[in-house]
């Protein structure tokens, strides 16, 4: 066991380095960028008057190095500053919008890893045949199409057309749960159908390639049927392939979508993201950004964690 | 209350009523509305806009889409609101008179209006509220609006009075900006707390605000729905589908192409706004080829304004004589002969120029809707007349601040102003701050001051039309249209009110459940 918390620590402190990596890389992409906050404001309306005004006020005369050197200091310490825009406290808006983002993201992963296992594993039980050839082209067209245009075309059906579900997901706090997942409905639908294909094909790929193993032989010599031989022989083995592939999704659903929550007005962390990159807010920016790292970099190592521990020569070295 | 036009013929008629003035206009319109039913009071009304942003603060000094607009005018008042003729009547302001010079405005304000944290608004409120947008540190939007008050001071209970660096008589139009809103003296002016139909009871930028109905609202027949939820859909296919669904009962900015999609559904409603919103291609006339104004005649005649109206905005507008004041406005110079497409003028012009350089267009789609089509026409129509155009297609991102006004030739997009005074200053004086044209001509701006403070009518009438005249014979601006504004709502709600000017802003407090 204690190798898997020499390898915990290690990745820790090497997540830990790469979100220090990242945040300067977002701060020089930033000042890169041309425009900044001041003109981004004032928009079509700026002055030069009005823009260096805005410009001493944000304290943007100072040397780049010294904000960022600032900023760092009070990150570290948990202050995320507030946005150059509005004034909120970010920590606290994007406390908010992380939440909204999470549930999005939980909703549309409960549905769609199990369905995506099973999909895969009847792909292999079946393969080749009708149900494998039907659930390929269903799964591949969803990932095909655009998000957007995936939620465009649920809204035209379902929302437009039979009026089953809202075509904008306007949840807000304190809303009771079945509510929310009422107008979470298809968003979580768009997002299910986006991830399913990536996961059900690796799914599928891994353990068919399994499938013509030695050990696998022997299972079927052994008397085992095919089903049984897949869940208890196959699955444990192909499981480093596949957790990677759901960690990425998973790290999609949650700093990805800002594509469907445009198009379902979800109030989700992507827009407002994006809203603020458009601002070149500077503080917003770099606490996203943070977020999103982290998300990464945390996903990546649980998946590296899990492939480890199901490998059995790693968990019972010799 | 069908007011999509089925044809352009209607759109004529809506706008030579407009233009034939107030009386026969109230005449017309009167018997309408006299066949609607009473307002009810009630219900919970969503109103989904675009124009939002998580950066969006309730600071009117911020404002500078339609999103906060809405919100803002929820919130609070102006001192003087623009009526469906684009007329000054009253708001908070009870009454206003310029002394004899023009330079010094008295303003009445309204008494017993109550702020809604209860305290009465005052003219020490006025002088505050206004002074948020002046001074050196005032970093407002609307700090430009202002720089030609002098003096701001209480003259006596109740009574504001402005004095002016130079004379204006346009003065009440300038107070009916959205960025001036009123709020208690000493207040925060970004917490939403003004004399306005509907309180805040929350605001998340960039999501949704929640407001409820102001029980000691001051404005007769107004503010009927119970709570408002003003949700932020800068998506047009979202708040389509959200009228569409039946989820939300107002849209705005609704592209006149997708317009098929909500007129043959049931009960919904469409309000189309003729206003004074154009878009431009703008030359600075002091860069060359720019320079030289055969040049810009040239290319003046080489672009097919009917085809971009036609094509760009689906017919909903109107052409534009490259002059920035819309044909409903009581100073338009009618007389001016209608620029078309003249390949001969365009060859002509440009033997005169013998000019080599080829004119190059930057353009983004940012600039205005439709802008990259536009400019593609212009190319088009253009090279058919013997004029190169190249057109440099740039991002949206940063437009606004490395290309606009950077560029010698751009397109651009303004909202237009409520006067021809506040427009031609804002972007045609010497020393206009959005002068993107770079425009300079000392008699032009001679005449441009004294215009605003002339007394006498027809003299100032006539002031107008020259000014504008020598705008569409020698400015460096292309204005091939003025667009229309496009609401809808569901068949549920009824009392919008079509004002030409800030069109939409104050739906909020008219639109009531029938």
């Amino acid at each position: 066991m204690s190798m898997f918390l020499r390898i915990t620590a290690q990745r820790i402190a090497f997540g830990i380095m790469m979100l220090l990596m990242t945040s300067v890389i977002i701060f020089a992409g930033i000042e890169i960028l041309p425009g900044d906050v001041a003109q981004a404001m004032l928009g079509q309306s700026a002055t030069p008057d009005t823009v260096a005004q805005l410009r001493l006020e944000l304290g943007l005369d100072r040397p780049a190095i010294v904000r960022f050197g600032e900023w760092l200091t009070n990150a570290i310490q948990g202050d995320f500053g507030r946005s150059y825009t509005n004034k909120l406290d970010i920590a606290s808006e994007i406390a908010h919008r992380l939440k909204n983002t999470l549930l999005l993201a939980a909703g549309a992963a409960l549905i769609s890893i199990p369905l995506a296992l099973f999909l895969g594993l009847l792909g292999v039980l079946y393969s080749d045949g009708i149900v494998d050839r039907v659930t390929s082209i269903l799964v591949v067209g969803g990932i095909s199409v655009p998000e957007f245009f995936m939620g465009y075309i649920l809204i035209f059906v379902f929302a437009v057309g039979w009026q089953w579900f809202p075509s904008n997901a306007a949840v807000y706090d304190g809303m009771p749960i079945s509510d929310r997942l009422y107008q979470m409905a298809l968003p979580i639908a768009t997002l299910v159908l986006a991830t399913l294909g990536h996961m059900q094909r690796m799914t599928r790929a891994a353990i068919l390639d399994l499938m013509s193993a030695p050990f696998i032989e022997t299972a079927r010599l052994k008397g085992l049927n095919t089903a049984n031989i897949i869940i208890h022989h196959a699955l444990p083995n192909a499981v480093a392939p596949i957790i990677n592939v759901v960690m990425l999704n998973i790290g999609y659903l949650i700093v990805g979508v800002v594509l469907v929550e445009v198009v379902f007005t979800y109030p989700g962390i992507g827009q407002y993201f994006v809203d603020h990159v458009t601002m070149r807010d500077a503080p917003v920016i770099q606490a996203c950004g943070l977020v999103f790292a982290t998300v990464y970099i945390m996903l990546n190592l649980i998946a590296d964690l899990v492939s480890a521990y199901s490998n059995p020569r790693i968990r019972h070295p010799r | 209350m069908h007011k999509r036009p089925a044809n352009h013929s209607f759109e004529l008629t809506r706008r030579s009523l407009l233009r034939t003035g107030a009386a026969a206009a109230g005449a017309l319109l009167a018997p309408a509305s006299f066949a609607r039913a009473e307002p009810k009071k009630g219900g919970h009304l969503v109103l989904a806009v675009d124009g939002a942003s998580a950066a969006n603060s309730l600071d009117p000094a911020t404002y500078d889409a339609t999103y906060p607009e809405v919100v803002g005018f929820q919130w609070g008042n102006a001192l003087v609101e623009l009526d469906e003729h684009a007329q000054a009547t009253s708001e908070l302001a009870e009454s206003w008179e310029a002394d004899k010079t023009g330079k010094s405005w008295v303003i009445k304000l309204r008494q017993d209006v109550e702020f809604h944290n209860g305290k009465s608004f005052t003219a020490e409120d006025v002088v505050y509220s206004l002074n948020h947008h002046r001074g050196a540190e005032s970093k407002s939007v609307a700090k430009s609006l202002l720089k030609d008050i002098e003096d701001l001071r209480v003259s006596a209970p109740g009574e504001v009075t402005i004095t002016l660096t130079t004379a204006n008589m346009d003065l009440p139009f300038t107070l009916a900006d959205y960025h001036l809103l009123m709020f208690p003296e000493g207040g925060d002016a970004a917490a939403g707390i003004g004399t306005g139909p509907y309180i805040i009871d929350s605001f998340e930028p960039g999501v949704r605000t929640r407001t409820h109905r102001n029980p000691n609202y001051w404005k007769e027949g107004r503010s009927h729905a119970d709570t408002v939820e003003t949700v932020a859909m800068n998506d047009l296919t979202a708040r389509t589908s959200a009228l569409l669904s039946g989820s939300v009962h107002y849209i705005n900015r609704i592209n006149p192409k997708l317009l098929h999609m909500i007129e043959g559904r049931n009960g919904l409603q469409v309000w189309n706004v003729p206003g004074s919103g154009h878009y431009t291609f703008q030359m600075m006339t002091d860069v060359a080829p720019y320079n030289n104004n055969d040049f810009r005649l040239a290319l003046k005649y080489a672009i097919d304004r009917r085809a971009i109206l036609d094509i760009v905005l689906n017919g909903f507008g109107a052409v534009g004589n490259d002059v920035p004041i819309p044909s409903f406005d009581r100073y338009f110079a009618a007389d001016l002969p209608q620029r078309s497409y003249d390949p001969d003028k365009v060859q002509y012009h440009l033997k005169k120029a013998a000019v080599d350089i080829p004119a190059t267009l930057n353009i983004a789609e940012i600039a205005f809707s439709g802008a990259v089509d536009a400019a593609q026409m212009f190319q088009q129509q253009a090279a058919k007349a013997g004029l190169t155009l190249n057109v440099n297609r740039v991002p949206n991102d940063g437009y606004w601040s490395n290309v606009w006004a950077k560029e010698p030739f751009s397109g651009s997009y303004s909202a237009g102003r409520p006067t021809p005074d506040l427009m031609l200053t804002s972007a045609y004086h010497s020393e206009a701050a959005w002068n993107d044209t770079h425009w300079r001509n000392e008699k032009f701006d001679n005449l441009l001051v004294a215009a605003r403070g002339e007394r006498d009518e027809a003299r100032r009438r006539q002031m107008y039309h020259d000014l504008q005249f020598m705008i569409y014979e020698e400015g460096g601006t292309i204005l091939p249209v003025f667009n229309n504004y496009i609401f809808a709502g569901s068949g549920l709600v009824d009392g919008f009110r079509m004002s030409p000017i800030f069109a939409g802003m104050r739906v909020a407090e008219q639109l009531y459940f029938v």
